[in-house]
């Protein structure tokens, strides 16, 4: 019995960020499904418009413009801290990672609270016809993502102020950034189809 | 083999380390197990009790049909059986049983020490679990789903089906997507980042390339289902009009969605399916697969193609002619890459020597059943004989041919295949031999003659038929057919349990087979491999040179994981993986709840929503220094590399 020759990876680093990490590859997982479930819920929107003459069906006023437009601003807007709170996850900088957490939880409430407007001036309910029922299907998902992105950014901002902290807890921060992202830039499209596509068609 | 038993670690060193990956112990600790090896089992073992009651339901049926204008079930039973018969084998036996397959041989093939995220797949066996108990205590309180296995609406709709049995069926969905969404982003993750050293993209295993590949169908076509299903308990919850015709909905849109998940179901199934057949069948020819590379890409064409083709299930309702041709051709398109795997493993066994070993005996009997099943998938794509036949026993027949040959014959040699790895002992090759026999048997008797009923017209899911229509003595073969294949699992049963106690002992790789779970014990240790391996080859235990490398210098201390490269698998960092929790059984728990409560009132989402919160934060909240936890902050040095940095060290093998 001869030893066999080794492979020394003791020196190798406890943890990386981006790609080269497993929560990376998690993300990515839950960004696939969830886009896929945006891409079905939109594409059974305009399965409805090819079956109606008109749009919205039955004279109902498109959702209001002005609090959707908002909503958007603040969303994209959202990007800015996000962004910088990432790049502080990286740097493994805890206290630029406490402001930007905070000031993204701030955007957070304010994207939240106008979305409850966005819900009162869709102009039709959920129960008046298929149209009203796939817009708030479509407001509701999305809703729901930035309903949760808020309380696991809270719940990850809370741990980075009373701890225990870890190193590694900085990719968490960065994947946490990484899904706001998704988050934001899958609103566009809903936005889109929401509040342009009856206007447009 | 045995240059590898001698390893450069001290002993009390193996110690340590299979004390911390040792699983609590006691009626308590099982509720904490994360371990991939020990949640297959469970994954394996209650996916097994389903395939048994939905095998039960199945008998019911048969013994029902055997005679013309039986009464012994009556049809708002039979709707019940036939229904919860369908989705019990597709929702919580056929994809399950696959992914716990890869749950548990998925981190061995690839030499890694756990799973990815494997409090997540504890997450996913719990939803898993609880899915089918609500199903069945359903069923028992006689509300088991009856709209049949894609309830369709109309009938699925508050107006035809006022009971709570259409709710049972579109939640048991949510519950059982939920699991296998979870399981296939832990499985895509191991196999991109827990590689061994060694095991670049063309090395992967057959068996491992086709989990991957059907856990990415998985990512793409459950969440068609899941947004169909939740569209149906919001019509018939809170007053949608999805499918109401009435209020400019469509009920042909519940088809679409539903097929576009439908039709990859049967791939999902089916892939995995030809992973153990490239495994098993290299293994009893004692050389390489053939046309490795035409392999893999015939897996990943396939998946592709899945996607284009749902339509054929919905030629029945007058689609545009021109979508008509388009998804024939596509359905027929679908049969090239599955024919260039069966030339493959064809070209395999020619010009290896096969071994006929018990495994191998499910492998040759999947040849037959699935081509067979294959040809009538090719007469079904065409749309005449497709109107011809709509909802007759014919599609029944062709269904069973697919999915029993392409994926219980298989998932039966794997049993035989893997029986001894998991639990260290072999089961009865002659046993094995006459449940083979018997099954064979007892399957072309049951399902061969349903082609020949529908061809004379009988359709599927009627209770009872009379005398007049001469169907009697097909139907008559069919039960008997079905009461051989059930002497047959019985069979299996016996020796599956007698041989946990008295089966011969099994050596580390009885078949003499390529793969790296054979370069472990059987049953392999709590850490997988002591030593984890690196790979310098495609069948790493037939081509790895004496002297191959294994990987030192991971920590026995902690769950110490090595992540590699996702291309070449080069050694990238080390992770500490979480040990034992009750947060995914929690979490599982108030899931659960949230899921049944929502079914009966929107309030239960909301108000279901905060116990899942709650045991979240307990699940993602770490343990500080003092209860285990590593690392305490301040950091003295930054020990993480800066993102895009070259890893540490390592180096080439």
């Amino acid at each position: 019995m001869s030893q066999p020759r080794t492979l020394d990876v003791g020196a190798l680093a406890p943890g990386a960020f981006g790609s080269r990490s497993l929560m990376w590859w998690g993300t990515l997982g839950m960004v696939l499904i969830e886009s896929t479930v945006f891409a079905l819920a939109i594409a059974s929107y305009f399965y409805f418009r090819t079956r109606m003459p008109s749009w919205p069906p039955g004279g109902v006023a498109p959702p209001d413009l002005r609090w959707g437009t908002i909503n958007t601003l603040i969303l994209l807007a959202s990007i800015l801290p996000n962004e910088l709170a990432k790049h502080a996850g990286e740097h493994v900088d805890l206290r630029g990672v406490r402001i930007w957490m905070v000031v993204c939880l701030l955007f957070g409430l304010g994207f939240n609270v106008v979305r409850v407007y966005e819900f009162r001036h869709l102009n039709v309910m959920w129960d008046h016809d298929a149209y009203g029922s796939i817009v708030w299907v479509l407001l509701g998902l999305h809703t729901t993502h930035i309903v949760t992105d808020f309380l696991d950014t809270a719940v990850l901002t809370a741990l980075m102020f009373v701890g225990p902290i870890e190193e590694k807890r900085f990719v968490d921060v960065e994947e946490n950034a990484v899904y706001w992202n998704f988050v934001v830039l899958a609103w566009l499209p809903i936005y889109g189809v929401i509040y342009w596509a009856p206007r447009l068609m | 083999m045995s240059e590898r038993l001698e390893l450069p670690h001290a002993a009390e060193d193996i110690a340590l380390l299979e004390r911390t990956w040792a699983e609590p112990r006691g009626f308590a600790g099982w509720f904490f197990h994360v371990d991939h090896k020990s949640i297959a089992r469970r994954y394996l073992v209650t996916a097994f009790v389903y395939f048994l009651i939905g095998g039960v339901l199945a008998a019911l049926m048969r013994l029902q049909l055997s005679r013309p204008d039986n009464a012994l079930i009556g049809p708002d039973l039979y709707n019940q059986i036939f229904t919860t018969h369908g989705t019990t084998m597709m929702f919580l036996f056929a994809v399950p049983v696959m992914q716990a397959l890869g749950i548990y041989f998925v981190p061995l093939m690839v030499g890694a020490r756990s799973i990815a995220f494997p409090r997540l797949v504890a997450f996913s066996y719990w939803m898993f679990l609880f899915g089918g108990i609500f199903l069945y205590t359903s069923f028992l309180l006689n509300a088991g789903p009856d709209v049949g296995w894609f309830a369709y609406p109309p009938l699925s709709e508050a107006l035809y089906a006022p009971s709570r049995r259409a709710d049972v069926w579109a939640q048991l969905i949510t519950f059982t997507e939920v699991a296998s969404l979870a399981t296939a982003i832990s499985l895509i993750t191991t196999v991109f980042k827990l590689r061994a050293p060694g095991m670049t993209l063309n090395r992967i295993p057959l068996f491992v390339w086709a989990q991957v590949v059907t856990s990415f169908m998985v990512l793409f076509a459950m969440p068609a289902v899941m947004l169909a299903s939740t569209a149906l308990i919001l019509d018939r919850l809170v007053n949608t009009h999805f499918f109401d015709v009435e209020h400019a909905g469509d009920a042909l849109l519940w088809q679409h969605l539903f097929w576009f998940f439908g039709h990859p179901e049967v791939y999902i199934i089916f892939i995995p399916g030809s992973g153990l057949v490239s495994m098993i069948l290299t293994t009893f020819s004692r050389r390489r697969t053939f046309g490795y590379l035409a392999i893999v890409l015939s897996l990943v064409s396939t998946a592709f193609m899945g996607f284009g083709l749902w339509v054929h299930h919905m030629f029945a309702t007058g689609l545009p002619q021109l979508g008509e041709s388009f998804f024939t051709a596509a359905s027929i398109i679908i049969a090239v890459p599955t024919g260039i795997q069966i030339f493959c493993w064809i070209a395999t066994m020619w010009s290896g020597r096969i071994h006929v070993k018990a495994p191998m005996l499910w492998i040759l009997g999947f040849f037959a059943i699935f081509i067979c099943g294959g040809l009538t998938g090719v007469m079904l794509a065409a749309v005449p004989l497709n109107t011809q036949v709509h909802d007759t026993f014919f599609v029944v027949a062709h269904l069973h041919y697919v999915l029993i040959g392409g994926a219980v014959f298989p998932l039966f040699g794997a049993f035989y295949y893997w029986y001894p790895k998991i639990t260290g002992r072999m089961l009865s090759e002659r046993l094995g031999r006459w449940f083979f026999g018997l099954f064979f048997i007892g399957f072309n008797l049951t399902f061969f003659p349903m082609h020949v009923l529908g061809l004379h017209g009988m359709p599927r899911r009627i209770y009872t038929y009379p005398t007049v229509m001469g169907w009697g003595a097909l139907n008559l073969a069919a039960s008997i057919g079905a009461l051989l294949m059930a002497c047959g699992v019985l069979l299996f049963i016996v020796d599956a349990v007698s041989a946990l106690y008295a089966g011969e002992i099994a050596t580390a790789n009885p078949w003499g087979a390529g793969t790296l779970e054979w370069a472990t014990s059987s049953p392999p240790p709590g850490s997988n491999f002591p030593c984890p391996p690196t790979v310098g080859g495609r069948e790493p235990l037939w081509e790895n040179p004496p002297d191959q490398p294994v990987v030192i210098g991971l920590r026995t201390d902690v769950r110490d994981v090595l992540v590699t490269h996702v291309l070449d698998a080069e050694p990238d960092h080390r992770l500490e993986f979480p040990g034992p929790s009750i947060w995914p059984f929690l979490t599982a728990m108030a899931t659960t709840v949230m899921f049944v409560w929502s079914i009966f009132t929107p309030w239960g989402v909301v108000y279901g929503s905060l116990p899942i919160f709650i045991t979240m934060v307990g699940w993602f909240w770490p343990k500080s220094a003092e209860e285990g936890g590593t690392q305490p902050w301040p950091i003295h040095h930054r020990t993480l590399p800066q993102p895009g940095e070259a890893p540490a060290a390592g180096g080439a093998i």
